[in-house]
């Protein structure tokens, strides 16, 4: 298995060149970093280059890596992670584009390129509020009609800001500003290097 | 002359066929679909962010409640991927027995799949017989985790506890005499091997029964035949996996492909589909069913032959035994430990995914070291094949969207996570 990654890794590594950031491999998984701007040409390279042939993209998702070990996150914070998946090799990879800007984070739609991706960007997009550029329907997908916010982001309480509930007056339902506090039963903790041997 | 107008039509979400809370609008040209435009999210309990303030082993029943008919698959996905990060062995027996319980999922998904496929598509009987069944499986998920359902019985390095003895018994009630409750326990008095074995024993000739109910049926073949069909390139380009996908002729199955716990030591076949309709994805699930039927029968056999450790020994992971937690001091602040502030992750990142009965469930884990999970991505399959919905639907009538819904095996949970 190991092998097999190591010869993947050396084929992207020729085969992108320039446009590759970094490789990694850890925990039998190839990772590997490239700018937002050359994700739409190194997308369709990995798809179409015979030695790589990625022809299914299982997964995209949105990372927000604002609060990472509980430091303040040197770079950019958002960025889309993708889990390729060739059946031809039998392998996988993961590609991961950071958004240039923090405020308005835009990274290239590759709805084209994967059709199958279009609801994982939307999802994206609605979850953390990175856009896709080129993307043909970017609506909400998991959020309520009208929903404010992009509730993964980590800065969005995990007890939201709103609150819905009848109104036996209006004889609708209402939405109000929420009344639970928000609680932390089992604090999170970060051990430092080697704690209890 | 006749005119014809355009329609939008909402189906659901309160709509039976809808499997669940489903809104679909449908744009229609007199009864033929011109876009189908699914509207999700009315089950959305953003598991995800929730998994980011709990501990590891906290966020684990939230898994049961993803795809709530395949229960123990999703913890399955959910405990290698921290078993990746952690490299934790799981022991061999914990193997089996999470393999053995992954096939009888599968069978349990497919039994309901092939009951509310044929309900909606107007056949009622099959529906019946499936969920006679699907109780028997339901009886050995009760009483290996105590819960029919919502099991919780995966853990990150191996099983909760390690199979009973006995079977629960049926006991004397108003409506039925001695005999009859004799004959409902005559299954129900070896261990609970047994009484899996002759569920295996018997399943086939089950699985029979509703093949008599369907596959020939006049019916059923106008209704699945020829709808929804996916060219084998469409459905990689789509993303779909599982059964929508070998449906199509794509012979890829993760069991095999990418073997995961024992899978590698276990004899069994991939059905693969030829036109990628409807009725080959049936063809497929049904023929799936006898498959993880002779894995559950090879499992049953070794683990009656194998007694061992069903959980790691490593405590900094899994729980130690209540009997060393009560005599040893360092188990004790083991235990404290980990039910207190919960296992360490390493940090990095890890994908796992396994061969779902719906197709390929990842796990996304990344741990900055803490003691809950940074990000936590479910890649849920149905979500894949819903977003194909559109697609598959276009130029059928309306009354085939129900089919194809079916086909696809949605099931909101997993979709809306």
């Amino acid at each position: 298995m190991a092998s097999k990654l190591e010869a993947l890794k050396s084929v992207v590594e020729q085969v992108l060149g320039g446009k590759l950031v970094s490789a990694t491999l850890a925990l039998d998984e190839l990772t590997i970093v490239c700018k937002a701007a050359d994700l739409t040409d190194v997308a369709t390279t990995l798809r179409d280059h015979a030695g790589l042939s990625f022809e299914q993209c299982t997964d995209l998702c949105g990372m927000d890596y604002s609060s990472y070990r509980d430091e303040p996150w040197d770079g950019p914070r958002f960025a889309v992670v993708l889990h390729l998946l060739s059946i031809k090799h039998n392998w996988r990879l993961r590609l991961r584009a950071f958004a240039e800007e923090d405020d308005f984070p835009v990274v290239p739609s590759l709805v084209n390129v994967w059709n199958g991706i279009n609801w994982f960007e939307r999802e994206a997009f609605d979850l953390y509020g990175i856009v896709f550029d080129g993307h043909p329907d970017l609506r909400r997908l998991l959020t309520d009609y009208g929903f404010v916010g992009h509730p993964f982001r980590k800065d969005f309480p995990i007890s939201g800001y709103v609150e819905m509930r009848y109104d036996p007056a209006e004889g609708r339902v209402v939405y109000q500003p929420v009344t639970i506090e928000p609680r932390e039963i089992t604090p999170r903790i970060i051990r430092e290097e080697n704690y209890g041997g | 002359m006749a005119n014809i107008r355009n329609y939008t039509l909402n189906f659901g979400p309160q709509h039976p066929a809808a499997h669940g809370v489903l809104r679909l609008v449908l744009e229609l040209d007199g009864e033929v679909i011109e876009r189908a435009d699914p509207h999700i999210g009315l089950l959305h309990r953003g598991t995800e962010k929730l998994a980011e303030t709990r501990t590891f082993i906290q966020s684990l029943p939230y898994m049961d409640r993803l795809d709530y008919v395949s229960m123990m698959c999703n913890e399955h996905a959910y405990c290698l991927a921290i078993e990746k990060l952690t490299g934790v062995d799981v022991p061999l027996r914990a193997q089996y027995i999470r393999v053995m319980f992954a096939e009888i999922t599968r069978v349990l998904n497919h039994l309901l799949w092939i009951g509310a496929h044929a309900i909606d598509i107007g056949a009622m009987t099959v529906f019946l017989y499936a969920f006679r069944e699907r109780e028997d499986l339901m009886d050995c998920y009760e009483a290996v985790s105590g819960a029919r359902m919502h099991a919780a019985y995966f853990r990150p390095g191996g099983v909760y506890r390690d199979l009973p003895d006995t079977m629960p018994q049926y006991k004397a009630s108003k409506i039925r005499n001695a005999k009859a409750i004799a004959e409902l326990n005559a299954n129900r008095q070896g261990s609970m091997l047994d009484f899996i074995e002759d569920f295996a024993d018997r399943f086939p000739k089950c699985v029979d029964d509703y093949e008599t109910l369907l596959t020939d049926n006049r019916i059923w073949k106008q209704r699945t035949v020829g709808i929804g069909v996916v060219t084998p390139e469409r459905a990689l380009q789509l993303g779909f996996s599982g059964p929508m996908l070998r449906g199509s002729g794509i012979e890829w199955d993760l069991r095999k492909k990418q073997p995961y716990d024992v899978y590698d030591r276990l004899d069994f076949d991939i059905p693969v589909g030829v036109n990628g309709d409807c009725y080959d994805r049936y063809l497929v699930r049904v023929e799936e069913m006898r498959q993880s039927n002779r894995i559950i029968k090879q499992c049953v056999q070794w683990l009656r032959a194998n007694p061992g450790p069903v959980i790691s020994e490593n405590h900094k992971v899994a729980p130690p035994s209540r009997e060393s937690m009560k005599s040893n001091m360092e188990e004790l602040i083991h235990h404290f430990k980990l039910f207190t502030e919960g296992m360490h992750v390493p940090e990095g990142e890890a994908y796992a995914a396994v061969e779902h009965p719906k197709g390929e469930f990842g796990i996304y884990l990344v741990s900055d070291g803490a003691n809950k999970p940074y990000r936590l991505k479910i890649r849920a399959p149905g979500y894949a094949h819903l977003a194909g919905l559109d697609e598959m639907c276009r130029g059928h009538m309306i009354a085939d969207v129900v089919a194809i819904i079916g086909t696809q095996d949605i099931v909101f949970g997993e979709i809306d996570r």
